[in-house]
Formats: C-alpha cells, structure tokens, sequence
C-alpha cells in the first residue's frame, strides 16, 4: 500500500485516468470537421449521433465552463409532448420516445420516469385549448386526454381543488409525460460521443467566429484558433451573442427563468402538475425534494439573480395548489437565462452563413427537446445543409415569411 | 423591491412597470420590404451592455425610455419619449393614396 501511493505520488499521470469514462483530451488539434459550440445537452447529443449514424468523429465540442453546466443543470427535467401545434407535436412526440431507451442505448441510468403529466384548467378558454390538444397529441400517437374535477381528485388527492378565485374545471392528462436526470441525460451522450472519438474540450471559450465569403473557417478561442469544416452553435441562453460574433441578429430575446426546490418529504406526488393560469409547475424528485417553477421574469436579464417578488409570487402559487407545502423549508432556488422567440418554438437549421447551423431560441423547452434535436441537427450537418423534415418548420426564415409555429398556449409554465 | 423612476411618476415599484422592448429605428413603412418590417418587429440585438428600451408605466399608461443594463439590470437613465420622437409618423393613408 505506502509503495503503491509512492509510485502514484511520483507518476505525472491521474491513475484512473486511462480507464475514465469520459476521456479528457489536453491539446486542440488545429483543425476539426465539426465545431460544436456548447457543450450542453444539446451539443454533445448532436456529437453523439454525428458519430453514432455518420461516422463523422473528427469533431470538438467547445464549452467555456464544463460539460451540462449552464442551462442543462438548470431546467427542471420536464420531458412532454403535450404540444398545440401539429409541427411541435410531432417533434416533441419523437423525443418523447427517444428519451423511453435512453439508458438501454447508453447503459447508464439516466432515470427516466414516466410519471404523466397534469396541466390544470381554471377556465372555459383553457378547456377547449385542452380539447384542441388533447386531439392533436391523439393524431400523433400520443396519450393524452381531457380529465374532469372528479378523476383529478383522484390522481392527486393532495391538490387544493379550489386555489384562490379559480377553481379547478378540468385538466389535461399527458400519460407520456416524464422526467429523467437532467445531467445524466448530458453524461451519457457526452459518455457516447467521446468513446467514439469526438473530442469535449471544457473551459475553452469561442470568442470570435472566423467567417470568410460568408462561410465559417474557424473560430477564436481561449486557447488559440482552430479551423473547421462546419460549426454549429448550441448555446441557448446566449445565443444571440454568438450568433452576432457570426454576424446575423436573431429573432431571440433572453429572460431569466427562477425556479425552487425544497426539502425532501415522503413520497406524496407521482405526477408533474401545473397550472397556467396560477403560473406554476409542481413534481416530486425521486429524493422526495418538490420542485417547482414558473414563468420568466418580466423582462429581459443576462443575469441569473434571483428576486424576491418573483420568488413571493411563485412561492404563493405553488402552495395554493398544494397548501401543505407552507409548512416546508426552500432548500435552494437557481435561475437560467433562457432564449425566448416570440412564437415559443426554437430556432434550428440553416443559418445566414453558409455552412454555420443554429440550435437556439430553445426558451423553456429545450431540455426535453435533447434527444431528437441532437438526431435532426446531425442529420442536417452529415448531409451537408438539408433540413430535415421534422424540424423545417423551426427555420429562422419562418419570422421573415410570417409563418411562426405558435406554441404559446402550450409552453408558457407548463414545463 | 427594485425601483424605476418614472419620469411622470417619480420613483415606483418595478412591478409597475412594464418592458416593451428594444428603441430600434422603425424603417419607412411605405416602400420597406416585408423583410425589413419582420427584421424590425421579430429580431433582436439582445446584446448585454447599456440598451434603450421602452417602458410603460401600467397605472397611468405612460410609455418612457428607459436606459438599462441588460447584465447587471441597472437603471442608467429614464427619459420621456419626446427625447427621441419629435416628429409626427403618418400611418393613414394620405387621400391620394387611398384613391390608388
């Protein structure tokens, strides 16, 4: 033992470096096929599948803090396809799916569980928006469907059925919805991609984007330039920062989004339940922690402070619904910048530089977006430029030719 | 809680207030392109540093420019619009026009 600690003490190398499972390269080569910028969910899912179904592994993820750590580490896990329009249920339902064999694919429990999911209806309007998107995930393949006061009762015998001036008529009930680890869902595609050659470089920031002949050549980072064949940026929170290194503004306005989580209590709530009109979103982790979020701060903040009117509110809502929940203690609150789009679906595709694509405007639903954005945007980047079907309708262009995909009715605190 | 001056009001809670986004120069709405007006409604800066947006103060409908840093959330300056917008835009259609 004491000879072993003194030959590890004297050797230069980590021991269990050889055998880690996510290897950690030391030097940038100079030149890379792909360029992912960000190093998020989103950038190492998209690096997982350029390897996995486009042998494509000449390719460095850039992320200027560490692996999963900005707005992957920040969301509350939410994964739903409970969608209102045909173009973003039928996106979202794929993902869904992708997410049910996760672990099996990674053979790492990313813990995925499918609880369903319950949004409330306090009024008549929000009920026949129920009824529109309860047929439209139907349509799709989905399970989901319009519940009334009785049968809500009963799935959640704890909720408070007559919050305040607005008592509960209805709800919509997601059977698919479901939640996962959030970082074990990055580890695990990070895990995919880098076993199979894709470099992760973690504190190397991009600080300028090389364009020549409105094409992309390399970018500038904190360790020096390096060229690309193509370069993608998957950043969301601050997109529109790099976007404008690139050179183009996009049609994204950046809000921080609070949210909360308690002290762990006695397993009380399988489902994720929230309520648009009370501005809040509740589940239980499988700790026993309840966490629970709401809508953006009003107004736009590349800050992830926290205020106390925001929190009051939130704070006030969530025990409204669940009054037992005042006699708990907060155990931590966080925000995240989020990338708002004023149609509340993402910006993906093709960029105005040639051979620079985007995987933005991922406001508050990109979490649950991983797995398919991942699969589409290396679709996109292997075939050199062709938009896959399934997200041609998120194009920037869509803002340019006034064919926005509204979400809004199904996005806004509901996650 | 934070406070915003108001230029009518004086110092009020910012939860009166409400954001209306960024001051961009609107382009002559008779002969721009449809892709100039959606570049001027849809897209963004978004930049962080010192931005001159528009404000409303909600109790008294009173619409101001507000000067904001976008990172820190500091209130560099509030200011009547007037400041800006000194001339009259005219979006009726002028009766030649609407012969036409």
């Amino acid at each position: 033992m004491p000879f072993s600690l003194l030959k590890y003490g004297l050797n230069k190398d980590y021991p269990f470096e050889q055998h880690a499972d996510l290897p950690t390269p030391t030097k940038l080569k100079s030149s890379y096929d792909v360029i992912i910028i960000g190093g998020g969910g989103h950038g190492v899912a998209i690096a997982y599948y350029l390897a996995k179904y486009h042998g494509i592994t000449n390719v460095a993820i850039l992320e200027k803090g560490y692996l999963g750590g900005g707005n992957t580490a920040r969301n509350t896990a939410v994964i739903r396809s409970n969608y209102m329009t045909p173009e973003g249920v039928k996106f979202y339902s794929e993902s869904v799916n992708m997410f049910k064999n996760l672990s099996n694919e990674f053979d790492f429990n990313i813990m995925y569980s499918q609880r369903g999911q319950l949004t409330l209806a306090h009024t008549d309007a929000a009920i026949r928006g129920f009824r529109q998107r309860a047929e439209v995930s139907k349509h799709f393949g989905g399970k989901t469907e319009l519940i009334d006061p009785q049968q809500i009762k009963e799935l959640v015998p704890t909720l408070n059925m007559n919050p305040g001036h607005l008592p509960v008529l209805g709800g919509l009930w997601h059977m698919d919805g479901a939640t996962a680890r959030h970082d074990a869902v990055a580890w695990g595609y990070a895990k995919g991609a880098t076993q199979r050659g894709v470099e992760l470089h973690q504190l190397t920031e991009v600080q300028d984007i090389i364009v020549e002949n409105n094409k992309v050549v390399g970018v500038k980072t904190n360790r020096g330039i390096v060229k690309c064949g193509c370069a993608v940026q998957a950043v969301a929170g601050h997109s529109s920062l790099l976007a404008a290194k690139a050179g183009f503004k996009l049609p994204i306005v950046s809000y921080p989004l609070q949210a909360m989580v308690t002290q762990p209590v006695k397993p009380f709530l399988d489902q994720m339940v929230s309520s648009s009109a009370l501005h809040c979103y509740v589940q239980q982790t499988s700790r026993g922690e309840i966490v629970f979020g709401g809508g953006s701060d009003p107004y736009p903040l590349y800050n992830t402070r926290s205020t106390l009117d925001l929190k009051e509110n939130l704070l006030a809502h969530a025990i409204e619904m669940f009054p037992f929940m005042a006699n708990l203690r907060l155990l931590r609150q966080w925000a995240g910048v989020t990338d708002m789009t004023s149609d509340y679906s993402p910006v993906m595709g093709l960029s105005p530089v040639d051979n620079y694509y985007l995987d933005a405007g991922w406001g508050t639903w990109g979490f649950k977006a991983t797995p398919i954005c991942g699969k589409t945007m290396a679709d996109l980047i292997a075939s050199g430029g062709k938009v896959p079907e399934l997200i041609a309708p998120f194009a920037m262009d869509r803002f340019k030719e006034f064919r926005q995909v509204n979400e809004m009715g199904a996005t806004a605190a509901s996650h | 809680m934070k406070i915003m001056v108001c230029p009518l009001n004086g110092p009020r809670n910012i939860s009166e207030f409400v954001y209306g986004g960024e001051v961009t120069e609107m382009p002559d709405h008779k002969n721009c392109t449809d892709a100039q007006w959606a570049d001027y409604v849809f897209f963004s800066d978004n930049k962080i540093g010192v931005v001159r947006e528009w404000w409303l103060h909600a109790a008294t409908s009173y619409w101001f420019i507000a000067e904001r840093h976008t990172g820190t959330d500091e209130i560099v300056r509030t200011y009547s619009t007037s400041e800006i917008f000194n001339k009259r835009v005219e979006f009726t259609p002028q009766p030649a026009e609407a012969k036409s």
